[in-house]
């Protein structure tokens, strides 16, 4: 297999061919956790499949080619369960099926044609959720098997939202589209995308526009963490909690519509920088709102976490067991919630963790709602220490470009870019044709991985304490649907 | 007459206001302005105006059910002595029709939600019925024991209990005040049994039961269900105004009482989360605890020292 890096180029014709009996070996023998599992259209009606595992802090790359004739292979869902959702996601875009897979269920498409699993008994009932929800949430199907108030088991059904991304990514790539995939990750997002493009026009970042990309992602996980704090006071009834969280986060958005005038950070982030630069007083005045928020969000969480009817709706609640999340393979912080280390911040390290002396911190995980919420509130704070680290040094760089132009895409190319959002590990990939022009654009949402991981949230668990389960995780459906 | 209607205007008109207190409440320790305490009323009007959506999977009783519900309440409400005076049907036993009439109303609206066949609506209608059961007999169980007591089956009895038991007259009344207290969050569907304002229908309890209910049909079985808390309210008043008062301080005791409860709910609901379902029953069953110490105290009073 080929070792490149995150959020580098490598030549096309450096990536090993096998036979995909031999690539399967090669998976199976390295037993990693995979990143990116896809496929793409090689011409006379042949497929090649691409996969990318984690070997941090560098990514391991191979593929295989099948023929016209090939239309299945043995699946490596049974060896390594965690590639379960991507030979799902595989076998529906390019037909080719993994045989002895468990749960070819559809993940975007055909969701009229599934068979639902069902549970039979007196006692037994079902309750169908969606896909049209109460409230202005995305849509999703959910269908619970209870035992009385017990559920059994959830499924979810997805892809209500498919409107083609990455094929419209290969058309016409543009930071607006990059940043329209998914609304509550915009800065992830279009980082993303953004340094997959210098590396393909070979565009060297700034320093002042690399830190204040970071200052700009930080905010963004800041604020929606913030936000779900909120929402799982909401859910539990605890008005003050929802209240002072939601006050909180808008101050947080708000800084971020004095940034780039957006809330969600849009326009941020270009090609090549950032569209915006942050003056002095802006900066001034954006770290005493962050004092403030700091401030407000430690009472709240302090209060909340010591009070007993609050407690006793978090702790136990949605429990997923490390060796369960490792096995679906969670990613990001519903993974690290469960006490998985995973964070591409750390995995990936880019040069301004040494410099800056950024560190990861421990986390002690139970894998509950109560894990989800601590967790969160952690990041904030360390968000924030970041965010801190990064204005302080920007005055270093007072004199650097926002925007570096750079040359024609390069041919032939492939490149793997990922960005910790905060949800997780947002992964972007693409491949150029020999014209210099995008073939194939690949996204991977931390949704894609973690839905299943709901499912098992849920699991022995109250049906009223669905939401949430829901809400901790707080998972995307468009990011997912693509 | 006066007094009479004077009555019905409180019980017609008050369990709105009770309403808007508890949202005001609410909104002051969430450290927002809030609504104007009028606002459940307008919002029934508003109901009023608003047509009707029957979804066509339900049958007759689906339609009906607002209209017993809303009728076994205020019929119920005859048997509860309101700001001052008796109540209109004074009768010996009244107790056990107002409960069942209160009930009547209820079973309407459980097979109401039933008859739509959807699966929240008979997830609601089942906890609701469930808490009912262990409700019933607590509630039975306190008044009961207090009118034993002074030997008088009417609703009247709740009102000599204070003055003429002495030190258990006291006991008696907290605690009977606390059994009634955990009825009306059950009953109300407040936090932390219910949530009212939850979004979310798979948590919902009396909510989900009405989410088929639009127009005039919702705003029956919201009212209805202000007033049953009233009427809850009004018997922990009655406890509390000391016989041979005169009408005005009685009505001003009686409006008091039902603010404290109302600013008392809203305190509630801002400072603790909800329950989670399966300790609800457990505090249902507080309710059932406190119902025995009730019977207990008047035995020890009637065959004790």
């Amino acid at each position: 297999m080929l070792k490149i890096k995150n959020n580098s180029k490598v030549n096309l014709s450096d990536i090993p061919v096998l036979k995909i009996g031999e690539l399967r070996d090669e998976i199976i023998k390295e037993n990693k956790r995979p990143i990116g599992f896809f496929g793409k259209d090689w011409g006379e009606g042949r497929i090649r499949l691409f996969v990318i595992l984690e070997d941090a802090p560098e990514l391991l790359v191979s593929s295989a080619i099948f023929e016209a004739d090939e239309k299945s292979y043995e699946c490596i869902t049974n060896e390594i369960p965690s590639f379960h959702i991507y030979e799902r996601e595989f076998y529906e875009q390019f037909g080719i099926e993994p045989l002895h897979h468990p749960w070819l269920k559809p993940v975007r498409l055909n969701q009229d044609k599934y068979e639902f699993f069902e549970m039979k008994g007196e006692e037994v009932h079902q309750v169908a959720v969606g896909p049209i929800h109460a409230g202005v949430i995305e849509p999703g199907h959910f269908r619970f098997m209870c035992n009385g108030e017990t559920v059994y088991h959830l499924e979810i059904m997805l892809g209500y939202q498919h409107r083609g991304v990455e094929d419209l990514m290969v058309k016409n790539p543009s930071n607006q589209l990059a940043e329209s995939i998914c609304g509550d990750s915009v800065i992830a997002y279009n980082t993303a995308y953004s340094q997959m493009m210098e590396n393909l026009k070979n565009i060297q970042v700034s320093n002042k526009a690399q830190l204040i990309r970071k200052v700009c992602l930080e905010m963004e996980r800041a604020a929606i963490h913030i936000g779900d704090l909120g929402a799982i006071a909401g859910d539990i009834a605890y008005l003050m909690g929802a209240s002072v969280f939601g006050a909180t986060r808008t101050l947080v958005i708000n800084t971020m519509l004095e940034f780039c005038g957006s809330r969600f950070g849009r326009g941020m982030v270009t090609v090549g920088g950032v569209n915006y630069d942050l003056s002095d007083e802006k900066i001034e005045r954006a770290l005493k709102t962050f004092d403030k928020v700091e401030k407000d969000v430690e009472r709240m969480t302090n209060t909340m976490l010591k009070n007993s009817t609050v407690m006793s709706r978090l702790e136990k609640t949605g429990t997923v067991s490390e060796e369960r999340a490792k096995e679906a393979g969670l990613v990001g912080m519903a993974g690290r919630a469960c006490g998985i280390d995973v964070d591409s911040r750390f995995d990936f390290p880019d040069k301004w963790n040494e410099e800056l002396g950024i560190r990861k911190k421990a986390f002690k995980a139970s894998g509950d709602v109560n894990s989800r919420f601590k967790l969160r509130y952690k990041e904030i704070r360390e968000s924030f220490s970041i965010i801190r680290k990064c204005l302080a040094k920007l005055a270093d760089y007072k004199n650097d470009p926002l925007i570096t132009n750079g040359e024609d895409m390069a041919k032939d190319a492939f490149v793997v870019s990922i960005v910790e959002g905060w949800r997780g590990e947002i992964v972007h990939i693409a491949m150029t044709d020999n014209d210099g022009k995008l073939s194939r654009y690949k996204i991977k949402d931390p949704s894609f991985n973690n839905w299943y991981g709901l499912a098992l949230a849920v699991r022995n668990n109250g049906v009223s304490d669905f939401p949430l389960c829901n809400k901790s995780h707080n998972l995307s459906y468009c990011g997912n649907d693509l | 007459m006066i007094i009479k209607i004077l009555n019905l205007i409180i019980l017609l008109f008050v369990p709105f206001l009770m309403a808007g207190v508890i949202k005001k409440t609410k909104a002051f320790w969430g450290g927002r302005k809030g609504a104007s305490v009028f606002q459940p009323f307008y919002d029934f009007v508003k109901l009023l105006k608003k047509d009707f959506v029957i979804s066509k999977t339900t049958s007759k009783v689906f339609t009906i059910a607002p209209i017993v519900q809303i009728a076994s309440v205020l019929f119920a409400a005859m048997f509860i002595p309101l700001a001052y005076g008796n109540a209109l049907i004074n009768v010996s036993a009244g107790l056990i029709i107002f409960a069942y009439t209160l009930s009547l109303g209820k079973f309407a609206s459980l097979i109401s939600a039933m008859d739509t066949g959807s699966s929240f609506e008979g997830m609601g209608a089942s906890r609701e019925a469930c808490f009912t059961s262990i409700v019933e007999p607590a509630f039975f169980m306190t008044i009961a024991s207090v009118m034993a007591l002074s030997g008088n089956y009417s609703f009247t009895a709740l009102q000599n209990i204070l003055s003429s038991s002495g030190n258990y007259g006291i006991l008696i009344t907290i605690f009977a005040i606390a059994v009634l207290f955990i009825m009306i969050l059950i009953e109300g569907s407040r936090v932390p049994v219910d949530d009212p304002t939850t979004h979310l229908e798979l948590t919902m309890i009396h909510e989900v039961m009405i989410l088929d209910n639009s127009g005039l049909d919702l705003a029956l079985f919201s009212w209805a269900n202000s007033i049953k808390m009233l009427l809850l309210s009004s018997l922990i008043a009655y406890m509390i105004i000391p016989a041979g008062v005169s009408v005005w301080v009685s009505i001003l005791i009686y409006l008091a009482v039902m603010f404290l409860i109302s600013v008392l709910i809203g305190t509630i609901e801002s400072g603790m989360a909800r329950f989670r379902m399966s300790h609800v029953f457990e505090f249902v069953f507080v309710m059932s605890s406190f119902a025995l110490v009730v019977l207990s105290l008047v035995v020890a009073r009637m065959f004790g020292g």
